[in-house]
């Protein structure tokens, strides 16, 4: 077995303190293999969204340790945390988060824009990542002509356009009727196939957790050991 | 992200919301226009005043008067001192009350000075009218003219200071009304000078006109002569007159050598000053004319400039709207790892460019209202002052206001700026 790409070790986040503290996470342990696809489960408030956010260094822990290809995130620096989020990182949200008065290229090229990638290479690939979702032809629209299944494309070609390790997808499939959503499913799936890249989904939609290599189930911010799981 | 894409960006956001910007730019427009214009019409008159005492003046010649240290200072009236000289009587006396006058011993003590090269008595002849043959009696008063003096002529030469001839300049507007065709025609013509003696008649002196001035500040002054004719004038006045009375005179010209340097000069109006003389050189008059301005012009412009304050809490309220709308945007970028000093740069260069906007349009309408009202006025008001631009947009005040205005709305774009630097992106990602 490979190297954990992310591994997690008694991971603690709490919110507020003293009598209004709220404890989020309570000590997760968890190893996220290079490669595969991961769907992290539980009902609202059970803490998976933080999970998520500590996973994609969105946020910081409280306490615990999270080490990315071996390295101990924690001492990173806010500048080496950006520029990580920014390179290894793909993100795809529930919400659609696009520009709607921008044109669909600006919305996807964004990552290699805050990147200072140049405009020539940026266009180049952005359409490249549009062809792979087979939306080149909407590149010039303007995001908020666009349907949403076609909105949830432009969202996964912007996420995969910096060419990433992992994607961290919050309930991809949230907003869209069930077709849609799995031809999004079935996209983000092939991305994982086919390209290696590692997913990382959000979700309280069991059918899109089976579908995952794993899926871990958080609850009052712990892991829910694979037997209760069964079980429940 | 680089800092061109932080500009194209900035930009493109300005114009998001086009009505709104438009508005908060519109109050920085009448801010700048008014700046623009107030500092255009401060350089205008100034420009002017500076190009006509410049060529009024001499720069060589300090004008003199008897120091007044009596003078109270709220203190009740001073006391007389009847060894100073005073002119009075005259035409002002009652008005004026006794002025302290220079006495022929004053003319020596000033000749006698270091530095002094040349002193010469001002001597006010009040004139009654002139007339050409055949024309009517038409008021004239009679203006000053120094060597070196420098008046700008429609027809004929400069005056003679050495001729013992008199020698008189005529204004433009003299010409027709004393039967002339143009001013050509006037020079070389002998004209009549009346002036009432100290005996109560009327006499008159007979003079050649060898030049007709245009109109100008100096143009008006009247009629100018040369010393041979200030002389005859002087002397035809005090016919009648007790000749053992003392002559007073209300100031005297220095002459001294200019080039000597500002400390020389200093020195020379110090050494004046104790020996009981006040003076002034050209450029004091005129600082007493620019200083005015300056003050007029610091005034409108302080107004100008509150009205670019009111403008600038215009640009904050309509950031902290921006930063509300794109509270996900910026999360969003956050999280694809934009540093927090690049959203702020992103914000406050939208707040410079909404500033750029204004000034730009404003300083735009100013330098336009200018050329429209400054036509208006050449062909009305100021028709008789054809030196005078009212406003002179110099180029370096111009820009001055373009970038002030940047500055203040950069200024005050910080404030929503670091509201969004500091935004934290997951919950940003969560505002709904």
């Amino acid at each position: 077995m490979s190297a954990p790409l992310i591994s997690v070790r008694d991971l603690h986040k709490t919110y507020g303190t003293g009598a209004n503290a709220f404890h989020a996470l309570r000590g997760v342990d968890l190893d996220i293999r290079e490669g595969e696809s991961l769907a992290i489960v539980g009902k609202s408030g059970s803490g998976k969204s933080t999970l998520m956010h500590l996973l994609a260094l969105l946020d910081r822990p409280t306490s615990g340790s999270i080490t990315l290809h071996g390295t101990e995130t924690s001492g990173l620096s806010e500048r080496q945390l950006n520029r990580t989020r920014n390179a290894e990182f793909g993100f795809v949200f529930q919400q659609f988060f696009l520009n709607a008065q921008n044109a669909v290229l600006d919305n996807v090229t964004m990552p290699l824009t805050i990147a200072g990638v140049p405009t020539r290479e940026r266009k180049a690939r952005g359409l490249a990542a549009l062809a792979q979702l087979g939306i080149e032809d909407k590149a010039g629209n303007k995001a908020n002509d666009l349907s949403g299944g076609q909105k949830q494309r432009v969202v996964i070609s912007r996420a995969l356009i910096n060419r990433p390790s992992v994607i961290f997808a919050d309930e991809p499939t949230g907003n869209l009727d069930s077709n849609t959503g799995s031809a999004v499913e079935e996209i983000l799936f092939d991305l994982n196939r086919t390209q290696g890249i590692t997913l990382v989904v959000v979700t309280h939609d069991l059918e899109l957790a089976a579908r995952c290599d794993r899926s871990v189930t958080i609850a009052d911010g712990l892991v829910v050991p694979a037997t209760e799981e069964v079980a429940a | 992200m680089k800092a061109l894409d932080v500009i194209k960006r900035a930009n493109a956001n300005a114009f998001r919301s086009k009505l709104r910007t438009t508005l908060t730019a519109l109050a920085i427009v009448i801010g700048a226009f008014a700046l623009t214009l107030t500092n255009a019409v401060g350089a205008g008159v100034n420009t002017f005043m500076a190009n006509t005492v410049a060529t009024i003046g001499v720069d060589n010649v300090l004008t003199v008067t008897p120091h007044d240290d009596s003078t109270p200072s709220g203190d009740g009236p001073a006391v007389f001192d009847a060894d100073r000289a005073t002119l009075s009587g005259g035409p002002m006396a009652g008005a004026m009350g006794p002025t302290l006058a220079l006495t022929a011993a004053d003319l020596d003590t000033i000749a006698a000075t270091p530095g002094v090269q040349n002193v010469s008595p001002m001597r006010m002849v009040a004139l009654d009218y002139v007339q050409a043959a055949g024309s009517q009696q038409y008021e004239i008063s009679l203006g000053m003219v120094l060597p070196g003096m420098h008046v700008e002529l429609a027809a004929g030469h400069d005056l003679d200071f050495d001729t013992d001839q008199p020698q008189v300049i005529l204004p433009k507007s003299y010409v027709a009304p004393l039967g002339f065709s143009d001013p050509a025609d006037a020079v070389g013509a002998v004209v009549d000078l009346g002036l009432t003696d100290a005996t109560g008649t009327i006499v008159t002196q007979q003079v050649t006109v060898v030049g007709i001035a245009e109109p100008g500040l100096l143009g008006n002054a009247g009629a100018m002569p040369n010393p041979a004719l200030t002389d005859a004038l002087f002397n035809l006045s005090r016919v009648g007159r007790d000749p053992g009375a003392p002559v007073l005179h209300m100031a005297a010209f220095v002459t001294y050598d200019p080039d000597a340097g500002p400390d020389a000069t200093a020195d020379l109006q110090a050494a004046l000053l104790a020996e009981g003389f006040d003076s002034m050189t050209v450029d004091d008059q005129l600082g007493m004319f620019t200083s005015v301005i300056d003050t007029v012009v610091f005034v409108l412009s302080a107004f100008a400039v509150i009205a670019l304050v009111a403008a600038s809490i215009g640009i904050i309220n309509t950031l902290f709207m921006a930063v509300q709308e794109r509270t996900r945007e910026v999360g969003l970028m956050k999280a694809m790892g934009l540093s927090s000093a690049k959203v702020f740069a992103l914000f406050s260069v939208e707040a410079t460019v909404i500033g750029l906007l204004g000034s730009a349009a404003g300083v735009l309408a100013a330098v336009v209202t200018g050329r429209i009202v400054s036509d208006a006025l050449a062909g009305g008001i100021l028709a008789d002052l054809p030196g005078l631009d009212l406003f002179v947009f110099e180029p370096l005040t111009v820009l001055g206001v373009v970038l002030g205005v940047m500055a203040v709305a950069f200024l005050a774009g910080t404030l929503p700026a670091l509201r969004a630097a500091k935004a934290d992106p997951i919950s940003s990602l969560r505002y709904e």
